[in-house]
């Protein structure tokens, strides 16, 4: 009973990290897309706590604060600052309508489903369970990344990816922390080098919404 | 036999509270903004006041206008007595389910976005044109919600759907998470409630239910108002009785069962009507087209829900 | 003997208003003689659906010489004469009144009987001859009807268009029902039902049904020549193909996949699913958009048929499965919401048609305020738009919601298709149903309520008392079908229970007057009861509003927030009702674009609103192959500018591949 609980509370938070995601493919100001990622974050940051406490595993505390410090406090605030400090248009510029982004996502969520499913069907409805919303999660990261124009929503939609990522890792059993710490840090590392990469467009283009890179692209010669 | 009478007393229950629960959201909606506000039973005083004046009526209306208050009104609370509140033993339990539910409200809709039109002012076909809008995606959404509950617990029948969560044979589940958003959003929207719609405005270029009302007066002006206060109160018991239906009294309780039951219904509306002035408080309106977004979303929501029971339980 | 007759004396009605058409009174004593003809052929099916008769086999020497006709009336059958001789009966009544204002009535009145004649037919024919010579009249009848006012080019284009689709389902079915033959080419039904139909022809034949049929009843994207040709014709005539022919459509459907055919793949089932959803779906937002309210309501049919495949496809998915029982329940769900149309569609079209005989006006934003000058036809087709919309306690709601009650069950079938799809299909039913309801609060809202646009809506005068009881009897069985649900269901379940083998009663549970599909803890749901309590209720409102205020009513001009406007024009009109809704679906659907142009400042001229649209199945689907045609025809044009040379070639390498043909078939 006891144990069914703690797997329900685990994937009750997982889905509020899918939720954010969907809330980040809803917002249409880039602000609220940033604070919907530290909410994401935060919860990945629960979901991390909370198995720890199950499994008994105080590794994963160290995940949790991870998730807490860099993606839920320190990443925000910077995009926040670079928005601001750049002067970028703050209305989220879209390649798809949002209704059918949410559809779309949607669509995406029913095929992790479909996917997971037959692959576990012998494990525990927990991993079933964790596997498909992170594997979401993921989805949707990539496809916040293919629809959304400008430059900052597509880094937060890498960063909703590696969320998923990180989900799946801490709701299976026993990753190594060395892991989760090097993909905390290559984020980090993404993150600066995004922000070098920002720059380098507004300075060129005035502009950072990626549309006018394509011009340069070689092929287009 | 219990049942006709359990039945009689939620009749009468559902309509006495209303007006005080609507009494109440504005009274703490008033402190959170920093004024005094009007006593919880003023709506009360404003029903008789409202009682006492004569109705007027534009020379253009047919009957539909006269007769639209009163189905409204007389549909809203046939919705509101099949819930169950403070029990599952009520006389009407099997004559409607959650589907039948939904459409039941949309009678209400029918008649007062025909009403809007019947006098043939801009402003009524424009309150009626986006309330069918916003009907179209909130009806559609709660049906979702309606679907996957009954995958959760087998039926569409809000008291064999309490039976069954009493029972202790749900946990916590996802689907049911993602179901009470997309009820919530569905709520909102039903209820006109900020951010979709403002029940405090008039003369605002985005108001939806003020806009088909705005004729009426008197007696007619006081129907509608009591069916938007029935409303406010059914969707509250749905949600407590469909999400949190503990303390809710079960057939063959006796006596002390039953005030238990109420006594749980009275702090659920407390708690879900306080909840509904601060969140109306801190948010704010949005534009009308991002309304689709929004219900869309609570579409979705329901549809997510649907799908996610595959995992959790293999159905 | 009854059915014999009063089927046989349709053609003769035909024949007589052909022969004495100059006399005014004929046309009325024809449309008489159909109604007479129809209350025999309604209580011939009422007779057999009670059993009484059993169901005989009628066997007539008739037709080619080798080939007996032969006519079976079983409980499909007699449903479906109940439901086409009802609206049948009640259309032609109403058109004893209606068509004295028609100025094309010679050449609508010889075609009518000949129409019912064929549908009738097609109910009762148990050969694959009589079924397509009967389908063949009902489609020639109808179409020569669409053309009666052939003056106007949308009407010749809409018959085009009507007779391609028609000759297209024809050439669909025929083969169809030629897969199926029994042994030694044996047409008859018997046969068929005995022959074993897998592999490569099962698929065939599923397939061309659904092509045929579907074209017929109107089943996106084969529909469109639907919302042409039904508004084209004379309202009682568009009463008929509307409320009744694709019910006959629907039941060469059910006749071949349920009885025929026997054992379909849930797959088809699936695919039905899917498409009547999106045909539910779209059909509604074609409806919603519509000025022209016959229009309107030809696209409500479409949606309407969408949620009947949806029931039907559900049963096929059932039965495949094995879900007998389910799959009972989704035919009685699917064939109530068959008996529901039929009957609010009529009302609707025969309620249009008298607003046309009123006003002369076809576009709902050329009327407005009719319910003060039409008082009885504005409270019938009030009634029918509520039955349309699915509100309860009215027919339309009770179907509805069975097919839903159903759907919640899909679920639990083992395919992850139908998993997945069942609640997406779920989604598009809801969203069919709720905007059905804006759909007609528009339609009623803006011909029957506020002030009047027009002169002509400003001086309508109620119809003939004939046309008004017609419309107040189908309102009343909108009322009742929907008030004791019970009563159908239990007639139905007898109309089933040969197609699936199981016997039940949806009310089995809890008894009269409590519908409880599955069992009465899954969902119920009383009209009856509903209705008295809430009738109940609004006494009781009606009681204390009088016993504690003031019954006080003061006239005054509309108070409109202080905006005195006299001028009707202000008021809401069709395109800017359906804005909002135009705006959430439009953009994606039918690309609808707004664009206002305004008069530079000093200029007087109107500043334009205006709205352009595409229609996605005639530019995706039917532009496309009308290029591929012209593509094809361009090719095969070449060969009329060949040299002398080129033919004698093009000859030889004919007598080549033939001579290579022969040679080949005599090695193998």
């Amino acid at each position: 009973m006891l144990q069914q609980f703690s797997y329900d509370l685990a994937h009750l938070i997982g889905a509020t990290v899918l939720m954010a995601g969907f809330g980040m493919l809803y917002q249409r100001r880039l602000f609220a897309v940033l604070n919907t990622f530290a909410f994401q974050a935060l919860a990945l940051a629960a979901a991390a706590a909370w198995q720890a406490h199950v499994q008994n595993a105080p590794h994963l505390y160290a995940t949790a604060a991870i998730a807490l410090i860099f993606k839920a406090i320190a990443v925000p605030i910077a995009l926040h600052w670079l928005v601001e400090r750049l002067g970028i248009h703050r209305t989220v510029e879209t390649a798809l309508s949002i209704g059918w982004t949410m559809i779309v996502g949607v669509a995406l969520v029913a095929l992790a489903i479909m996917l997971v499913l037959p692959v576990t069907a012998k494990a525990a409805a927990l991993t079933r369970e964790s596997l498909s919303i992170a594997m979401s999660v993921v989805l949707l990261g990539m496809l916040m990344m293919i629809t959304r124009r400008n430059a900052v929503t597509q880094v937060v939609g890498f960063m909703a990816l590696e969320n998923g990522l990180i989900l799946a890792a801490v709701s299976a059993k026993g990753m190594p922390l060395v892991v989760e710490i090097s993909i905390a840090f290559s984020v980090l590392v993404a993150m600066t080098v995004f922000g070098i990469f920002f720059f380098r467009i507004r300075e060129r283009f005035d502009s950072l919404d990626l549309h006018f890179l394509e011009t340069y692209r070689g092929d287009r010669q | 036999m219990t049942a006709v009478v359990w039945q009689i007393v939620q009749i009468v229950l559902v309509l006495a509270t209303a007006p005080l629960v609507t009494g109440w959201v504005r009274w703490v909606k008033a402190r959170l903004n920093g004024r005094r506000g009007a006593p919880p039973w003023q709506p009360y005083r404003d029903f008789y006041r409202l009682l006492q004046k004569e109705a007027v009526v534009a020379h253009s209306a047919s009957w539909i206008f006269r007769a639209a208050p009163y189905i409204t009104f007389a549909s809203v609370w046939l919705a509101a007595c099949i819930v169950p509140t403070f029990t599952t033993n009520i006389f009407l339990a099997p004559a409607a389910d959650l589907i039948a539910l939904v459409a039941l409200l949309a009678i209400g809709r029918f008649w007062t976005a025909l009403a809007g039109m019947d006098v043939g002012t801009a402003f009524g076909g424009l309150g009626a044109s986006r309330e069918m809008m916003i009907a179209s995606l909130a009806e559609p959404a709660m049906l979702m919600v309606t679907f996957s509950l009954s995958l959760v617990a087998g039926t569409t029948q809000p008291a064999q759907i309490v039976v069954f969560v009493l029972g202790g044979n749900v946990g916590i589940e996802v689907s049911l998470g993602l179901a009470l958003a997309a009820m919530l959003m569905v709520a909102i929207a039903e209820n006109g409630r900020i951010p979709i719609d403002n029940p405090a405005t008039h003369l605002e270029l985005t108001m939806v239910h003020e806009a088909m009302v705005l004729e009426y007066s008197g007696r007619h002006l006081a129907m509608i108002e009591a069916a938007q206060m029935v409303r406010l109160t059914l969707f509250m018991a749905l949600i407590a009785c469909l999400f949190a239906p503990w303390g809710m009294a079960m057939p063959g309780a006796g006596l002390p069962g039953i005030l238990v039951g109420m006594a749980a219904f009275a702090a659920k509306l407390f708690i879900l009507a306080t909840a509904l002035a601060w969140f109306e408080t801190v948010i704010a309106k949005m534009r009308v087209f991002r309304y689709s977004d929004f219900l869309g979303g609570a579409l979705l929501l329901g549809l997510l829900a649907t799908i996610f029971l595959y995992v959790s339980e293999a159905v | 003997m009854l059915i014999a007759s009063a089927l046989l004396s349709l053609p003769l009605l035909s024949l007589f208003i052909i022969a004495f058409g100059r006399w005014e009174r004929a046309h009325a004593v024809a449309y008489a003689g159909c109604f007479i003809a129809c209350v025999s052929l309604f209580s011939g099916g009422l007779e057999h659906l009670g059993g009484v008769w059993g169901a005989p086999n009628l066997v007539l020497p008739f037709g080619l010489p080798w080939l007996k006709a032969h006519f079976r009336i079983d409980n499909l059958s007699a449903l479906f004469l109940l439901v086409i001789n009802f609206s049948g009966a009640i259309a032609s009544a109403y058109a004893i009144g209606y068509s004295e204002h028609l100025h094309e009535r010679r050449r609508v009145t010889p075609f009518y009987p000949l129409f019912l004649f064929g549908m009738n037919t097609v109910l009762v024919a148990d050969d694959a001859f009589v079924f397509l010579v009967a389908w063949e009249f009902m489609s020639l009848a109808s179409w020569l009807m669409v053309l009666a006012d052939h003056e106007k080019p949308d009407n010749r284009r809409a018959a085009a268009v009507y007779l391609m689709m028609a000759v297209f389902g024809t050439f669909c079915l025929l083969p169809a029902l030629g897969l199926m033959a029994g042994a030694g080419g044996d047409y008859t039904f018997a046969a068929m039902r005995l022959k074993d139909l897998s592999g490569v022809t099962g698929f065939l034949v599923v397939l061309l049904t659904l092509l045929g049929t579907g074209s017929k009843a109107g089943l996106v994207p084969l529909h469109v020549w639907l919302p042409l040709a039904h508004p084209a014709a004379p309202s009682h005539v568009s009463a008929l193909m509307s409320g009744v022919m694709t019910k006959v459509a629907l039941y060469g459907l059910i006749r071949i996949l349920f009885d025929l055919h026997g054992d379909v793949g849930w797959q088809w089932g699936a695919a039905m699913m899917v498409v009547g959803g999106i045909t539910a779906v779209m059909g509604v937002l074609y409806a919603v958009m519509q000025d022209d309210i016959k229009t309107l309501l030809a696209y409500s049919t479409v949606e309407n048929v969408g949620v009947v495949v949806i029931g039907l496809g559900l049963a096929i998915a059932f039965k495949a499965d094995g879900e007998n029982l389910l799959a009972a329940l989704a035919l009685v769900a699917g064939l109530y919401h068959i008996v529901n149309h039929s009957v609010f569609k009529s009302l609707l079209f025969l309620g249009a048609g008298a607003v046309i005989t009123a006003t002369g006006k076809r576009s709902i934003s050329q009327l407005g305020g009719l319910l003060n000058r039409l008082p009885v036809t504005g409270a019938a087709f009030l009634v029918g738009a509520a039955a349309a919309s699915s509100l309860p306690p009215l027919n339309g709601f009770v179907s509805e919601w069975l097919i839903l009650q159903t759907l919640f069950k899909g679920p639990g079938l083992p395919h992850w298709a139908m998993k997945f799809g069942v609640p997406v299909v779920g989604a598009l039913l809801a969203l069919a149903a709720a905007l059905a309801a804006a759909c007609f609060v528009r339609a009623y809202g803006i011909a029957f309520l506020g002030r009047p646009r027009t002169d002509a809506a400003r001086q309508a005068g109620e119809v003939t008392f004939g046309m008004r009881a017609s419309l107040v009897v189908l309102a009343g069985a909108c009322v009742v079908l929907g008030v004791i649900p019970v009563t159908v269901t239990d007639a139905l379940s007898h109309v089933v229970q040969p197609l699936t083998g199981v016997s039940f009663k949806v009310s089995a549970d809890l008894g009269w007057p409590w519908l409880s599909p599955v069992s009465s803890n899954r969902g119920s749901y009383s009209g009856t009861v509903l209705v008295m309590v809430g009738l109940a209720l609004f006494g009781a409102v009606i009681l204390l509003v009088h016993r504690f205020g003031t019954e006080a009513v003061r006239r005054a001009d509309a108070w409109d927030c202080g905006h005195r406007e006299d001028i009707p024009q202000t008021q809401y009109t069709g395109p800017s009702f359906a804005q909002p809704i135009r705006r959430v679906f439009g953009g994606t659907v039918f690309r609808a674009r707004e664009s206002v142009v305004m008069p530079p400042p000093g200029d007087d001229s109107p500043a334009r609103h205006t709205v352009s649209m595409i229609d996605p199945v005639w530019d995706g689907v039917y532009g496309r192959i009308g290029g591929i045609v012209n593509w094809a025809a361009d090719l095969v044009n070449r060969l009329q500018y060949l040299t002398v040379r080129g033919y004698l070639l093009m000859m030889f390498c004919t007598l080549v591949f033939m001579l290579l043909v022969v040679a080949v078939r005599q090695q193998s």
